[in-house]
């Protein structure tokens, strides 16, 4: 007969990826119930929107997942056009497209550093990674003015053109991206400790990730071929021509993988588009930024970001302020199933299970 | 989608099922389902119809409002144009968003709404039909304030359990923060000296 | 075949070349020493606003007109501009109070974007701390004022290219009003 102990993992855990709370019941080692907690950062970004205009929302995407601010910006500029029917110039859609590639690759590259973190391997991954993303870091400073917080996208197009000289320097990050993608393997794949930690954790069956509305890489390493680049083909992703990993069983390992992977197709769609990128204007001329008043409807549109699939929902009573500002949060629609994947697994294992699925809780919180 | 609402009239009897129309460029046109018939159609969507995965749940607050009609009618050789005011009774709608991983299909939306803003504010929950619902029907409980009956854990999910009022309704009012202002300066600080001098 | 432990000593091997090569290469010793070592930043980056003045006179060359834009449009209001006026009460196109409250400036550039009149452009100045955490950090019309120069310095291209299209519309401004003038001319001696 043994009692069981609740124990509440966060919200400070130096392990989580924000401020995010796990109430776990252990019978022993190995849980028995886990209720996930959030919303220490919930700053209800979509009622801010609510009360300003359209433009004024876009540099509030970039704090949604801090990590990826480009994407967000687009994912945002792609609904709004929808919902007002903007076409998008084409040296932009070129300009979206290598930003948005980065934006995975730096996102990918600091996933692998903080499951690192989370296993225990404290800082050495991750500082490799940060040491290889501060290249990109610098590239999305001299083309937008911020390395985080990037207010780039527009409605039709990007804020403004590439700098004299940027291109050059994208390719020289894509070019040099393989060598470090190799160093980071040999450091990491074959190592032993994180087989045994990543291996077998935590499987994931694929109708279980689609009910569950998994979507991004946790859905292709539970063997889903789904990658919304493909699916949908926003944008002009239909022009280049890249693999889309998909794992087997759908374990940590998988999931840790598929990333990697997804890295080295970015790298290849990288150096296509920089490769093919037009000259023209880099905004639609007809699109209204300042003002703009879409006509009354609503509009869905998604993009794949890094995360999974993030989606803007917009509701437009023709008015110059969204009636309804909705974000699909995928780290949060991503959680939905971490209390299925974490019964029966050790409270270490917790960690590592919640680092796989990589959440951003200014995502999940919003 | 006129075909999608005649194999549902098919395929699960007596289901209450109506378009409603997307007036914008984007021509994401929805279905709207009655709340006594839904978890049934939701599963004939999942099952038969191959809308596996539910991307997104999320409520709208649609308050009551006045909505004026003009007409124009011809008396005497002359134009006239009436105007009517309707009232349109306020409602808590739930829309969800509905993808086909299987054929690549997308996105179907679907609505429910509610009575009205105050007691009947209760829609069946469909977490029993897509499990991505649960986070985001608490969610929408939680900003809004509806209730979704048979959902396996509904309680606030954003705010703290003991808060009380729905912060993503129009009408909501945001609390006099001064309380949680840790420095109060200018004219917060006159606000707490003004309720410290109350009290 | 797999020695156990075969991988952990290939990590090993590449972390040892990794601190053996931060001896030799500067690639891999990327540690800034701050603040003695500052980051060159680029011309593009971005820190808080200020507002641009021709000239050597910041009042007297402020190109801000008060429209009020920059202040509607910024999403978190941070902007406050009060139009002045003359003895009369009639509006003048100048601001008697600008100020912008940087602790919670968000650094956006929708202001510098929506700005018709060119005046407010972002610095580059980071180090902006101070020890009182409310009126230090709101940046009033004195303090934001700087000159053309200094905006021509920190950003380079961008002030040519502010520069020559301010030039290229006096310059057509002042063509105009040569035609007209020419025009009237011809009539004042017809007339006299």
């Amino acid at each position: 007969m043994s009692s069981t102990i609740d124990i509440s993992l966060g919200p400070q855990h130096p392990s989580t990826h924000g401020v995010f709370r796990m109430n776990v019941t252990l019978d022993g080692e190995t849980v028995t119930r886990l209720q996930p907690v959030f919303g220490y950062l919930h700053r209800n970004h979509e009622k801010i929107a609510e009360s300003n205009s359209w433009l004024a929302a876009m540099p509030y995407t970039d704090r949604l997942d801090y990590i990826c601010p480009l994407t967000n910006n687009w994912a945002y500029a792609l609904a709004v056009e929808k919902l007002a029917g903007i076409e998008v110039a084409e040296r932009a859609e070129y300009i979206r497209v290598i930003t948005a590639e980065l934006t995975r690759l730096q996102n990918h590259i600091a996933f692998l550093g903080f499951i690192l973190g989370d296993m225990g391997a404290w800082g050495t991954a991750l500082m490799y990674a940060f040491r290889e993303r501060e290249k990109i870091l610098d590239l999305f400073e001299s083309l937008t003015g911020a390395r985080m917080m990037c207010n780039y996208m527009r409605f039709g197009g990007c804020r403004c053109d590439l700098p004299a000289g940027w291109l050059e320097a994208a390719r020289q990050v894509a070019d040099g991206f393989p060598a470090f993608l190799d160093e980071m393997e040999a450091l990491l794949t074959g190592n032993e400790i994180l087989l045994a930690r990543l291996q077998g954790v935590a499987p994931l069956a694929a109708d279980r990730a689609i009910n569950g509305g998994m979507s991004g890489p946790v859905l292709r390493a539970s063997g889903v071929d789904y990658d919304i680049r493909k699916a949908d083909a926003y944008g002009i992703y239909s022009r280049f021509a890249f693999r889309v990993p998909r794992g087997s069983v759908g374990d940590c390992y998988d999931r840790f993988m598929i990333r990697v992977l997804e890295a080295r197709e970015s790298v290849a769609i990288l150096k296509q588009a920089i490769a093919s990128i037009p000259d023209g204007p880099v905004v639609n001329p007809k699109a209204k930024q300042r003002g703009l008043r879409p006509p009354a409807g609503e509009a869905y549109g998604r993009i794949e970001g890094p995360k999974g699939e993030l989606g803007f929902y917009l509701i437009s009573t023709g008015g110059d302020r969204p009636y309804r500002f909705r974000i699909r949060p995928p780290s949060l629609i991503n959680l939905t199933l971490l209390e299925e994947l974490c019964l029966g697994t050790k409270i270490a294992d917790v960690m590592v299970i919640l680092g796989s699925i990589d959440i951003v809780l200014g995502e999940v919180d919003r | 989608m006129n075909d999608l609402v005649e194999a549902i009239r098919a395929g699960v009897p007596g289901a209450g099922v109506d378009v409603v129309e997307n007036p914008g460029p984007s021509a994401q046109h929805a279905l709207l389902l009655a709340g006594s018939t839904a978890v049934a159609v939701a599963e004939f969507l999942r099952d038969s119809q191959g809308w596996d995965f539910c991307s997104n749940v999320t409520g709208v607050d649609w308050p009551a409002r006045k909505v004026r009609e003009v007409r124009k009618t011809m008396q005497d050789g002359k134009e006239i144009s009436e105007s009517t005011e309707l009232d349109v009774p306020g409602c808590l709608e739930v829309v969800y968003h509905l993808y086909s991983l299987k054929n690549k299909l997308g996105p179907l939306v679907v609505r429910m709404r509610t009575g009205n803003r105050g007691d009947d504010v209760s829609v069946p929950s469909l977490t029993s039909v897509w499990k991505s619902a649960e986070f985001q029907e608490r969610e929408a409980f939680d900003l809004f304030g509806i209730q979704f009956s048979d959902h396996p854990d509904l309680r606030r999910i954003l705010m703290w359990d003991e808060f009380e009022d729905f912060p993503m309704r129009k009408d909501y009012v945001a609390p006099d923060d001064c309380e949680y202002e840790p420095t109060p300066h200018d004219e917060i600080l006159e606000r707490v000296n003004a309720r410290r001098g109350e009290a | 075949m797999n020695l156990p432990g075969a991988g952990l000593i290939q990590g090993l091997a590449v972390t040892a070349r990794n601190f053996v090569g931060s001896y030799f290469e500067k690639a891999r010793m990327t540690t800034e020493q701050y603040p003695e070592e500052r980051p060159k930043l680029p011309e593009n980056a971005r820190s808080f606003p200020f507002l641009v003045f021709d000239g050597d006179d910041a009042e007297a060359g402020m190109r801000c007109v008060a429209c009020k834009i920059c202040e509607k449009e910024c999403p978190p209001q941070c902007i406050l501009i009060v139009q002045d006026r003359d003895e009369a009460g009639k509006a003048l196109k100048r601001p008697k109070v600008f100020e912008i409250d940087i602790a919670v400036c968000m650094s956006c550039q929708i202001c510098v974007e929506v700005c018709p009149f060119d005046s407010i452009r972002m610095d580059q100045d980071y180090e902006l701390s101070s020890f009182d955490r409310f009126a230090p950090l709101v940046l009033d019309k004195a303090k934001l004022l700087k000159s053309n120069e200094y905006y021509q310095s920190i950003h380079p291209t961008e002030a040519a290219e502010t520069d020559a299209r301010l030039e290229a519309d006096r310059k057509k401004k002042e063509a105009a009003a040569a035609a007209k003038a020419a025009k009237a001319k011809p009539a004042e001696g017809a007339a006299g």
